[in-house]
């Protein structure tokens, strides 16, 4: 079956219309942020058949609504109301308000800065279509971009134009999208890949699954898009196996996408081809580097191997590939539609656009936002994340997972930007950002991570096997105060030996935690020697 | 093939010439230089996972493992640094740390490639405390044993075992510090349904984890085949 | 290594998707990550005669499965109780005190993460970050996700839980 552009205009039209058949829409968080959503659903279904009006309100499931702190979130449209922590129990009383005074106890005020101070392009459709539904992304202009690439674009088009919107890579690193995608395009071969990093393994971090989970035909728009500019014919989404619902919702949207021939061959009448299929991860960290990713879609172990080559070059089975990640790929079908000169003029001067953050840890609001680039960390702990709970105090930000490090309040005013954050010894990371206030402890926080990275460490390589094992027993020492003044000499050639001649970015970063809290924080650590101490190395930083 | 392309560097201010597809190790050996290295054998492919070839070349930030990085035309490199030693010796002494080796009791005493390094790089010390973990001696194959206590986890009997032999009957179980050289589905080696005996990896073991059965104290000098002669020779016969 | 499937009688509806996934994939040995989450969820477990089956029927030799299967934390070679206790360990979840969740486990049921109890009733595991932080502290009970309590209220849905069916 071939469907056209004005095929899929139509389907988009007839949603659209039967949308706008109902006086109200009832959206109601499916995620995984949001449990007993299941309930939720049944007890409005339940509320509105007992309700005149009932066949005039619409009860939809939708994706992620940003605010998890506040969950399970409802959504009244087109009154734009949202209903906070709801319980089955309360379906009734909000059915019998559609059209009237909202219920005020659980009303969540649509003027909060959480919702204000966003700006959303990533997460634009999140929580306003059903992720189970093509016609729903088609009704919201979805595979618009993607139709108009394959069909109306020539790939160099299509890759000067991501390079020109400065997008870089989201899940971590930064590197300019365009130039990979450039690379892959010009390598030698006539098959190649693109494979979406989908094993979102930082711990505090799940802005992909939310994409899964809430936009998935966004995931697979932008890798159509990226497909056809490099001229690979096979996909692979490597989606870690602890996200289940995610999974399952891609899948659904393969199928649909399948069927409605936005995926398969001769797309949209275009003379391009592509097939996506699903990889399941395993539970391994270490897949989120690109070659441990390569060797894990080859059904290996997880183990990186030296770069150059690079993936761009020799990736999956020795094919040029290109990977990457969620959050990138999501940013393509906007950059397309609204353009590069829109993207580029968001952001800093080399970090452009947009950056999904999960924000979590001690804060009031915590949940899934999205900010431009060039937001203060002040900004978004402070006016969206709505400050520490509790009468406690700020005390650091974490960003970057197990690889970055942790912000002192000093540094609060900074804008947000690749850069920015690698100057102040973290990193951009795939986005967790884990607000910690007085009663943690930084050396305990560090401990944690050497541990994580010790347990992930894929064991290839001397320096990281043995050296984050080595650093861990260290840290243990000044977690239980055992600690003597040369072992913080010995941690701190150790944290430099690591970061030098590890094979991979899993240990070359492996060691950020403990550099930037030794650099920030150090008292805490020359308070847990128990040994004698150096006075001239305390003097020094006090 | 067409005659491959000839490139001139300079390793520790020597001007030297190697063929475009060489690493510099191979092209640092060929002029005498000498690099330290444990995972690396030459018939084998090259996973630079000791990190003991690191090598400064100039324009790059980090240091670059010698046995994986093919050479440039015009590259400097220095081979011998104040913090390539220290990084060198560092590798070292967490390779000490991290099983239980004992020279004094092992077969490969004085003819142990990680004890020869840890001599030549002056350790004298280990800064770090030892892990001494409990691990297990696979005694159950009739001529062979594998210590696990001395093993490096070089990967060089994985290899030469799927690569040279063909058999594949070794491999790593498990990851990171608790990573271990497994036969089979972790069979003891004797119960082994693949392994053909030939002895391979017991010869191109650097320390005294796998040695033969029989030898005391010191007494494991291994006999390492030359791997390339294997590997061109099979190739003649075949055609 | 047997070649045949093991138990074909018993089994024999379980190993037929597991079949499938093999088939299609043209039983290449890049199948085996697939396979082994297709076994591991037909079977709760992958024991060493499905190692061996998967290993023939992909040609895969039996050590490059073993380290397969043993690289990835998602995948276990025992069997596991009548219920299951996810832990996370995500960041979000450990500044919110998960590790007293694991501390008051090992406490109450005598178990460290890994273990299953000795009458089979519970095992607990620790996972990696599932996502949720914004509900840390977060459990997951035998696939239900409970997050956003505080340790002693989650503890003691915990409890709840375990009485619920008990005879």
């Amino acid at each position: 079956m071939t469907m056209h552009l004005e095929e899929l205009h139509q389907l988009a039209d007839d949603r659209r219309r039967e949308l706008e058949g109902f006086a109200h829409h009832i959206l109601v968080c499916t995620s995984l942020g949001c449990p007993k959503n299941k309930e939720i659903i049944a007890a409005f279904r339940q509320a509105l058949t007992n309700s005149e009006a009932g066949e005039k309100v619409l009860v939809r499931k939708v994706g992620c609504m940003g605010l998890c702190a506040a969950g399970p979130v409802v959504l009244i449209l087109p009154e734009e109301i949202y209903y906070q922590k709801v319980a089955p129990g309360d379906a009734a009383e909000i059915v019998s308000a559609l059209g009237r005074e909202p219920v005020q106890r659980l009303l969540l005020p649509s003027d909060l800065p959480f919702f204000t101070r966003q700006y959303k392009n990533v997460l634009a459709l999140f929580g306003r279509i059903d992720p189970e539904s093509l016609e729903d992304y088609l009704a919201a202009g979805g595979y618009e971009a993607a139709v108009t690439t394959i069909t109306r674009m020539r790939p160099t088009e299509v890759i000067r134009s991501i390079d020109k919107s400065g997008l870089r890579g989201r899940g971590g690193a930064g590197y300019p999208t365009g130039l990979k995608w450039s690379t892959v395009a010009k390598a030698q071969g006539k098959k190649k890949y693109v494979v979406c990093n989908a094993d979102e393994g930082d711990p505090g971090a799940f802005m992909d699954r939310a994409i899964l989970e809430s936009t998935p035909h966004a995931l697979l728009e932008g890798i159509l898009i990226a497909a056809y500019a490099v001229g690979a014919d096979c996909a692979y989404i490597y989606v870690r196996a602890e996200y289940p619902l995610a999974v399952r919702r891609l899948k659904r949207a393969i199928r649909e996408a399948l069927r409605a021939n936005l995926l398969g061959t001769a797309i949209c009448g275009s003379a391009f081809s592509l097939t996506i299929q699903i990889r399941l991860g395993a539970g391994a960290f270490v897949c989120g580097e690109e070659t441990a990713l390569i060797a894990s879609v080859e059904g290996g172990r997880g183990v990186p191997r030296p770069r150059p080559p690079y993936p761009a070059e020799k990736g999956l089975w020795g094919r040029p590939t290109l990977i990457n990640n969620v959050e990138t790929l999501a940013n393509v079908p906007g950059i397309i539609q609204r353009g590069a000169d829109w993207f580029a003029g968001l952001g800093t001067e080399k970090s452009k656009g947009t950056k999904v953050f999960a924000l979590t840890g001690t804060i009031n609001n915590a949940g899934l936002i999205e900010v431009p680039m060039g937001m203060t960390l002040r900004e978004i702990v402070e006016e969206i994340g709505g400050g520490i709970p509790g009468g406690h105090t700020f005390k650091a930000v974490q960003t970057g997972g197990p690889s970055g490090g942790c912000i002192p309040a000093e540094h609060l005013d900074t804008p947000v930007s690749y850069e920015n954050l690698s100057a102040l010894g973290s990193i951009m990371g795939s986005g967790g950002m884990i607000v910690m206030d007085e009663t943690t402890s930084m050396v305990d926080i560090v401990t944690y991570f050497m541990a994580f990275s010790m347990e992930e460490s894929c064991g290839k390589c001397v320096p990281c096997r043995v050296g984050t094992a080595q650093m861990h027993t260290l840290l243990k020492k000044f977690q239980t105060r055992t600690a003597i003044d040369d072992d913080l000499t010995t941690l701190e050639s150790l944290c430099h030996l690591v970061r030098n001649t590890s094979l991979c970015g899993l240990g070359q970063s492996a060691p950020n935690p403990v550099l930037s809290t030794l650099n920030y924080f150090r008292p805490e650590y020359l308070e847990r020697i128990t040994g004698p101490v150096d006075p001239c190395r305390q003097e020094e930083k006090q | 093939m067409t005659a491959a392309q000839i490139l001139t560097l300079t390793i520790d201010g020597k001007h030297v010439s190697g063929l475009a597809h060489e690493t510099l190790l191979q092209v640092a050996l060929e002029n005498d230089i000498a690099i330290p290295t444990l995972c690396c054998l030459e018939g084998l492919s090259n996973q630079g996972s000791c990190r003991l070839c690191m090598v400064e070349i100039a324009g790059t930030t980090k240091p670059q493992p010698a046995c994986v990085t093919l050479i440039q035309e015009g590259m400097v490199v220095i081979t011998q640094s104040e913090n390539l030693r220290t990084y060198r010796r560092t590798i070292i002494e967490l390779l000490f740390s991290e099983r239980n080796h004992i020279c004094a009791v092992c077969v490969a005493n004085e003819h142990c490639e990680l004890q020869t390094l840890a001599r030549d790089l002056g350790v004298d010390h280990i800064s770090f405390p030892g892990r001494y973990p409990a691990l297990p001696v696979d005694a159950s194959h009739d001529r062979f044993v594998l210590d696990h206590n001395r093993c490096i986890l070089c990967t060089r009997c994985v290899r030469v075992c799927a690569e040279i032999e063909g058999a594949h009957t070794w491999d790593i179980q498990g990851r990171g510090i608790r990573s271990l050289i497994t036969a089979d589905f972790n069979s003891p080696w004797g119960q082994s349904t693949t392994c053909t005996s030939c002895g391979k990896c017991v010869q191109v073991c650097p320390t005294g984890a796998l040695f033969e059965k029989g030898r005391s104290v010191a007494e494991m000098l291994k006999k390492r085949p030359s791997l390339p002669y294997l590997v061109s020779n099979r190739t003649r016969e075949q055609q | 290594m047997p070649a045949s499937q093991p138990d074909q009688s018993a089994t024999d509806k379980r190993w037929k998707t597991i079949n499938l996934v093999m088939q299609r994939h043209d039983h290449r040995p890049e199948a085996l990550i697939e396979t082994l989450h297709a076994a591991q969820e037909a079977f709760g477990f992958l024991d060493p005669e499905t190692l061996a089956y998967i290993a023939t029927q992909l040609d895969v030799p039996p050590a490059k499965v073993y380290g397969v299967t043993t690289f990835y934390n998602h995948f276990n070679c025992s069997p596991r109780g009548e219920h299951f206790l996810e832990i996370c360990t995500g960041t979000a979840c450990h500044v919110k005190g998960t590790d007293r969740i694991a501390a008051w486990a090992q406490e109450k049921y005598g178990l460290e993460p890994g273990q299953t109890t000795a009458d089979n009733r519970l095992s607990m595991v620790e996972v990696r970050c599932v996502g949720a932080c914004a509900l840390a502290p977060v459990i997951i009970t035998d696939g239900t996700l409970i997050g956003a309590k505080t340790i002693a209220e989650t503890t003691d849905l915990i409890e709840e839980w375990l009485h619920d069916d008990a005879p």
